[in-house]
């Protein structure tokens, strides 16, 4: 396992099996989870939330993933990532990727510091098997034990 | 020939269509420099001869200079290949 994408995801920044109405609610997960874990203030998940009102859905980056994020600011702490498994997917408005369980929220506190673990996770994503076992976690442990088995 | 990888905040999205454009182009043996960036700096730059974004963004780049092509699966490197071999080849 990479040490860097284990520590990429501090004590509590993952939740798995949470109930979420819609792409609102389930940004909000993944943004307090980056609040809980010591990464981000409250209004960075605002900032997310008005920034995908703005543009769109473009930050479902793939088949039923979301990786939501905003600009680097003041609100960011430090860098980090969290990752909502929903329990029911939910629609976020793109064509392509529609609907979404996986909702990881980053964040970024400079333009380069978190380029690698981007690139650590994104290779992740694509084994369809990871994917799939990512989607059956039922705590924070076992997605740091599907971490470091894979 | 310099490449820019567009996104809202130029942090996330752009930054992994950057890494896959790069991959794209070791494939096609192109030599290019790609960076990642937010669409107001992307506005900006006026000497990049492509941008790749996603669909949605592509009416947010209106006014720049460059050819704009929309990616539909920033993962999908075929895609990204035969797009940036028809833009640059």
């Amino acid at each position: 396992m990479s040490r860097r994408l284990a520590e990429a995801f501090a004590p509590g920044s993952v939740a798995a099996q949470v109930a979420a109405a819609d792409w609102r609610a389930a940004t909000r997960v993944a943004g307090d989870l980056l609040v809980a874990s010591g990464r981000t203030t409250p209004s960075y998940t605002e900032d997310i939330i008005q920034m995908l009102e703005e543009l769109g859905p473009y930050q479902v980056i793939a088949p039923g993933i979301a990786l939501v994020h905003a600009r680097p600011s003041e609100a960011v702490l430090t860098t980090g990532l969290s990752l909502a498994v929903l329990e029911q997917p939910v629609e976020f408005g793109s064509k392509a990727n529609d609907p979404v369980r996986l909702v990881f929220g980053l964040a970024a506190q400079h333009h380069d510091s978190h380029i690698e673990v981007l690139a650590e996770i994104a290779n992740k994503l694509s084994n369809e098997r990871f994917v799939n076992s990512l989607l059956t976690i039922h705590s924070e442990s076992d997605f740091q034990r599907l971490l470091s088995d894979s | 020939m310099k490449i820019l990888a567009v996104c809202g905040a130029g942090v996330g999205t752009s930054v992994l269509l950057k890494m896959n454009a790069e991959k794209a182009l070791r494939t096609l043996d192109l030599e290019a420099e790609v960076v990642a960036m937010n669409l107001a700096n992307a506005l900006e730059v006026q000497d990049a001869q492509v941008i790749l974004t996603t669909p949605d963004l592509v009416a947010k780049l209106e006014g720049t200079r460059s050819e704009v092509i929309a990616i539909e699966g920033i993962f999908d490197l075929n895609e990204i290949g035969e797009k940036l071999e028809k833009a640059l080849g």
